[in-house]
């Protein structure tokens, strides 16, 4: 941390987490806290602008620009626990910085709200900020209770790591950052086939077989490997397999019973946090197996 | 796509145009660097399952002008968006982007699926991709989770009749 403000963020939830991933704000935000990271509201926000660009690449960019000339005149830099809409926030950043054309054209849309993109702050996914402002230090400092005999398997998804060319983070094609966060808990992080594998989500609504096709794969990798969780990091991604693991088990005769969490519910629990206050109970997936081994310690 | 793709092409479907009409829109600027090597398809997770969604064709299509068969394609829908393609793409063809460029093509066209209808709706009435129910907005009081955002929908509204989008919502999908 170089200064004071730079462990202030202005918050940006996006639309899935309020609709129906609340496990992830509460626990993020918990354990955000506990690291000093200090949060601020803004009431302006709207979506990101990403559901919009397959149908009106130019009705995205005036979205995605409105939310970061309101973060400008915050001057806050943007949080986000959604890695879609940290990716559409920072691409759309580094395009109307570099196309001065485009800026202006999409200027006018936000004048008479007496808004301006200047492109003076920028846009971050909350691993982002855990990593590279909270430092793993300061992490592995805030662990309490080390989380040495669970084995996960972490999934990273697809936006937080791409297109390479606007995220600037970790390399999508061995991407480290979550698995460091994962072993900075004390758990052993395993390795499995396919790790950075789509989780099928955006395909859901368009082609349910596809989407449900893919989740089992994922899920056949990590169960193989024997992991007790899966951990993500993406509200999507956390749907699809949780939400969807019972209906994938019925649809294709698997069983799984894998609990998936949330990475800040894992941080938490090795902060020594309780799980009712990491809203566990969200939770689709029965996780009392797993809470069980943690409460009673040990390797 | 899978009839699309079997019946045969005549050339007077083929629009010699289309090809640089979609070079000069942002995503498909690099789109005649395609050299047809095949990896979008090889590396595509819904490819994979799919037996009818390969981005080398839609690109290959586009190339050769048939406008129609592509952006009347339902196929042109099924990309997940995980942007592996583009990303390994050897001739640095945005590859993802020219999907998304194809598609807000044939929303002009009037195909919009559903799904995709349903959240530009949601996003009109509330600012948000889904309509949140009340019940979420009440919890989150009681878990003592700050107010949402207002979302905006009266400047997205009026946004969209700027842009002159507001007329595909009408349209049948």
């Amino acid at each position: 941390m170089n200064s004071m403000t730079e462990d202030r963020y202005l918050m940006f939830l996006g639309c899935a987490i309020p609709y129906r991933v609340a496990a992830f704000e509460i626990s993020a935000r918990k354990v955000l806290a506990e690291l000093g990271v200090q949060l601020e509201e803004m009431p302006e926000f709207n979506c990101c602008g990403l559901p919009l660009d397959p149908v009106s690449h130019e009705m995205m960019l005036i979205l995605a620009a409105r939310n970061l000339a309101l973060a400008e005149q915050k001057g806050l830099d943007i949080i986000t626990l959604c890695p879609g809409c940290a990716g559409t926030l920072k691409k759309v950043n580094k395009t109307l910085k570099e196309d001065a054309a485009l800026r202006n054209e999409i200027n006018k849309h936000l004048k008479e709200a007496g808004l301006e993109f200047k492109g003076t702050q920028n846009a971050k996914h909350f691993m982002q900020v855990l990593i590279e402002d909270v430092g793993l230090e300061k992490i592995k400092d805030s662990v309490t209770k080390p989380l040495t005999m669970l084995k996960v398997a972490e999934h990273n998804g697809c936006h937080i790591l791409r297109p390479k060319e606007f995220i600037g983070f970790d390399d999508p094609e061995n991407p480290k950052t979550l698995k460091t966060l994962v072993e900075a808990t004390g758990a052993q992080c395993l390795d499995y086939l396919d790790e950075t594998e789509c989780c099928g989500a955006p395909s859901v609504g368009v082609n349910d077989k596809i989407a449900l096709q893919l989740a089992r794969d994922k899920l056949n990798h990590i169960k193989s490997v024997d992991a007790e969780a899966m951990i993500t990091i993406c509200p999507f991604c956390h749907i699809m397999y949780d939400t969807n693991e019972l209906r994938i088990e019925k649809t294709f005769d698997e069983t799984y019973g894998i609990p998936i969490l949330h990475y800040p519910q894992l941080l938490g629990l090795a902060m020594g946090i309780k799980p009712e206050m990491l809203a566990f109970n969200e939770l689709r997936v029965d996780v009392s197996k797993m809470l069980d081994k943690v409460s009673k310690g040990g390797k | 796509m899978t009839q699309a793709l079997q019946t045969p092409i005549k050339a007077s479907e083929m629009d010699p145009k289309f090809k640089y009409e979609i070079s000069k829109m942002r995503g498909g600027e690099r789109l005649l660097r395609c050299f047809q090597c095949g990896t979008c398809t090889s590396d595509c997770p819904i490819a994979r399952f799919s037996d009818t969604y390969r981005p080398r064709q839609i690109i290959r299509m586009t190339q050769l002008g048939l406008k129609d068969r592509v952006l009347d394609s339902d196929t042109l829908w099924l990309c997940a968006s995980c942007f592996t393609c583009t990303d390994r793409c050897p001739q640095d063809v945005e590859v993802a982007s020219v999907i998304r460029v194809l598609r807000n093509l044939a929303v002009e066209k009037g195909h919009i699926p559903r799904v995709f209808k349903e959240q530009c709706a949601s996003i009109l009435e509330s600012g948000y991709a889904y309509r949140i129910p009340e019940l979420r907005l009440k919890k989150r009081e009681s878990v003592g989770l700050p107010p949402l955002p207002k979302g905006n929908p009266e400047g997205i509204r009026k946004t969209m009749r700027e842009v002159h989008f507001l007329k595909h919502m009408e349209t049948k999908g």
